[in-house]
């Protein structure tokens, strides 16, 4: 049996959810192995039945009054009594904070570990191997499992696509499960003021990371960004420092966008950075590591130095426009 | 207040990859050492942590080989107390839980009232080895924390945690607690010449485990370059200026955008 995870906030559903889903289905054909999508919560759940509508042997609400609010502690005692009274040969998820919060604790109570954030996996010999990324995303590591069942994979979001989660019917269930004490007290999730600047909305966007080197140096980028008549955006560490504000910041922990160009100037694409804005319609790079990992999602790439390719950029610009 | 403070050794990010002969990992080599980044913060957020108690002590753990006493020397420089050295020479072949779990044995007795970890490392990237430190040790944790409100350190600590898409969400925990810092929760302070003479004269104390088997380990079968998605056009040939010309040509009659 392969469970998986279905992560959802107040019975709403998070969509990474749907491509845990296709994974752990696409796993179950290949190794035989039937689905059973798990729900904590402390009610019956209203999700219960749109996950049901996916093709899994079983939707289990795993049901405690402590499961109204995520904490570690109650998703975990859940997991560990869900995992012991079914004995499933995989436990799948989705790469998630919250995931990531508590999925390795239920692994090392069970004297188990995570293979995390796979990206995808081939079945060889009725075992998974799983590949993953590896210094920042600049090597691929094909890894096996060790030891006995069950083992615990979660997957990056993308690597499976939430809509190819098979449709079919299943069952609902509830089981009852235990947990202890709680030791931590959440209180209610909020946003931060909303942004005052919206890249959803920009059609261009000149982007900048940590090549740039300095807060001085952003003048740089900006004039490229005025050439073009683009917005200025940047990776979190050029925010961390103050370099440019947090509202500026595109990736997992700041803005999603979808210009229909992006260029990139000193930015290595590290994931997190990658998933606020691989949707462009054209992805330029400028890095000068031929090996960084933003060239493996761009559309055209200059390996050099961007102090040296922007002023060239910004006067062929000017020289073009006329 | 004692704050123990996990840092690791990691391959310099800039440092160019080549793959080992047996394909299993990087060729180590020639390759530059740093601290891994996210622990860099802990350390600083420890610091402070201490610093506004008034009292305490921060005392940085590594596991690793001899050559990982730099990370420790950097830290002690920085205004970490004394550390601890778990002198592992092939930390390489250890997987998460047994990193956790050697450490969980070499710091048990210390009783410290928080450890703190780095969220991710920059090498392998399971951010599991705090999580299951925490079970082992039987301490509650908290990961990917963002700020820690100092004011409210008492037998309870407060803390915020980053969530998905700009949401936060504050806890707080009864101590002894474990946290994963999240890069940028402050601004790192540099070593001054004052603390790196003060290092010199600082407590490291060593510890030689005795590394327990762990069945359940994944093993790494063959590292290798990421497969493209994409067809990228390279502009220039390495040549920056070219590259811009061209690209701009390309903007033009390609992308149509200028
Ligand atoms: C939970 C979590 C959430 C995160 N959220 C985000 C997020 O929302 N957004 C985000 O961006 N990151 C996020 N990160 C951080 C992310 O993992 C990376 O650390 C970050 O994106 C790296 O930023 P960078 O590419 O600017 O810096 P680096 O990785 O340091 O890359 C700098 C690049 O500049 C190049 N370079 C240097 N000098 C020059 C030069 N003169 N000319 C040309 N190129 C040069 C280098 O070759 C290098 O590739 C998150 C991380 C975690 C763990
Ligand atoms: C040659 C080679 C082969 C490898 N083979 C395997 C393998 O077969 N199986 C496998 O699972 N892994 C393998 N690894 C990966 C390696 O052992 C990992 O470092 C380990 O799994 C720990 O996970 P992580 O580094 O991703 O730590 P994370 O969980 O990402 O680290 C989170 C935080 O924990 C703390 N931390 C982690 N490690 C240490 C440490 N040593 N000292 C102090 N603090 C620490 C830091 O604060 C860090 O920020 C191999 C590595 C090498 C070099």
């Amino acid at each position: 049996m392969i469970l998986v995870f279905i992560e959802h906030k107040d019975c709403v559903l998070n969509k990474t959810s749907l491509e845990a889903i296709a994974a752990a289905q696409s796993i179950g054909k290949d190794l035989g192995l039937g689905v059973t999508a798990v729900l904590p919560c402390d009610k019956d759940c209203s999700l219960a039945q749109e996950i049901a509508g996916y093709a899994v042997e079983k939707v289990l609400i795993a049901k405690n009054e402590k499961l109204g609010t995520y904490t570690p502690d109650a998703y975990a005692d859940a997991w560990e009594h869900v995992i012991k009274a079914l004995a499933p040969k995989y436990v799948v998820m989705s790469h998630t904070y919250q995931v990531r919060d508590f999925a390795p604790k239920v692994a090392a109570r069970l004297g188990r570990e995570v293979v995390g954030d796979c990206i995808r996996y081939r079945a060889e010999g009725g075992k998974l191997v799983l590949t993953r990324r590896i210094f920042l995303g600049k090597l691929d590591a094909d890894v096996t499992l060790g030891g006995d069942a069950p083992y615990f994979v979660t997957f990056q979001s993308g690597a499976f696509r939430g809509d190819a989660a098979e449709k079919g019917s299943g069952a609902v269930e509830t089981m009852e499960v235990t947990i202890g004490d709680v030791r931590m007290t959440p209180e209610a999730p909020f946003q931060e003021a909303k942004a005052s600047v919206d890249l959803t909305r920009s059609e261009i966007i000149v982007a900048v990371g940590r090549g740039i080197k300095s807060q001085e140096n952003i003048a740089v980028a900006q004039q490229l960004a005025d050439a073009l008549g683009a917005d200025l955006a940047a990776s979190r560490p050029i925010c961390d420092s103050e370099w440019l504000p947090i509202d500026r910041q595109i990736g997992s922990s700041g803005q999603t966008v979808a210009p229909k160009l992006y260029i990139a100037l000193g930015i290595s694409g590290a994931i997190q950075h990658i998933v606020g804005m691989k949707n462009a319609g054209t992805i330029v790079a400028v890095n000068k590591d031929a090996e960084a990992p933003i060239f493996d999602i761009a559309d055209y790439g200059i390996v050099g130095d961007l102090f040296e390719a922007v002023p060239v950029l910004v006067d062929e610009i000017a020289k073009a426009k006329g | 207040m004692k704050i123990i403070v996990l840092m690791k050794q990691v391959a310099n990010k800039d440092a160019v990859l080549r793959i080992a002969g047996d394909e299993k990992w990087i060729n180590e080599a020639d390759v530059a050492w740093q601290t891994n980044e996210s622990d860099g913060y802990a350390l600083e957020e420890a610091l402070r942590t201490v610093e506004a108690k008034g009292e305490g002590e921060v005392v940085v753990c590594t596991l690793g080989p001899q050559g990982a006493k730099t990370v420790i020397k950097d830290a002690l420089a920085r205004g970490a107390n004394r550390a601890i050295h778990v002198v592992v020479d092939d930390s390489k072949s250890l997987s998460s839980y047994q990193i956790a779990k050697t450490i969980a044995d070499a710091i048990k007795e210390e009783n410290a009232d928080l450890v703190f970890t780095g969220l991710q490392s920059d090498d392998a990237s399971f951010g599991q080895t705090g999580v299951i430190l925490a079970e082992l040790l039987g301490i509650p944790h908290a990961t990917i924390v963002i700020e820690v409100d100092r004011a409210s350190l008492g037998d309870t600590l407060r803390v915020k945690r980053e969530l998905e898409s700009g949401w936060y969400q504050w806890f707080t925990y009864k101590l002894p607690a474990l946290l994963t810092i999240q890069s940028g929760i402050s601004q790192i302070r540099y070593a001054s010449l004052k603390g790196i003479m003060a290092a010199k004269s600082k407590e490291i104390r060593e510890v030689t485990p005795a590394v327990e088997e762990f069945a359940s380990a994944s093993a790494i079968q063959k590292v290798y370059m990421p497969l493209k998605t994409k067809q990228t056009q390279i502009l220039g040939n390495g040549d920056a200026k070219a590259g811009a010309v061209e690209l701009v040509e390309k903007l033009r009659s390609e992308v149509r955008i200028i």
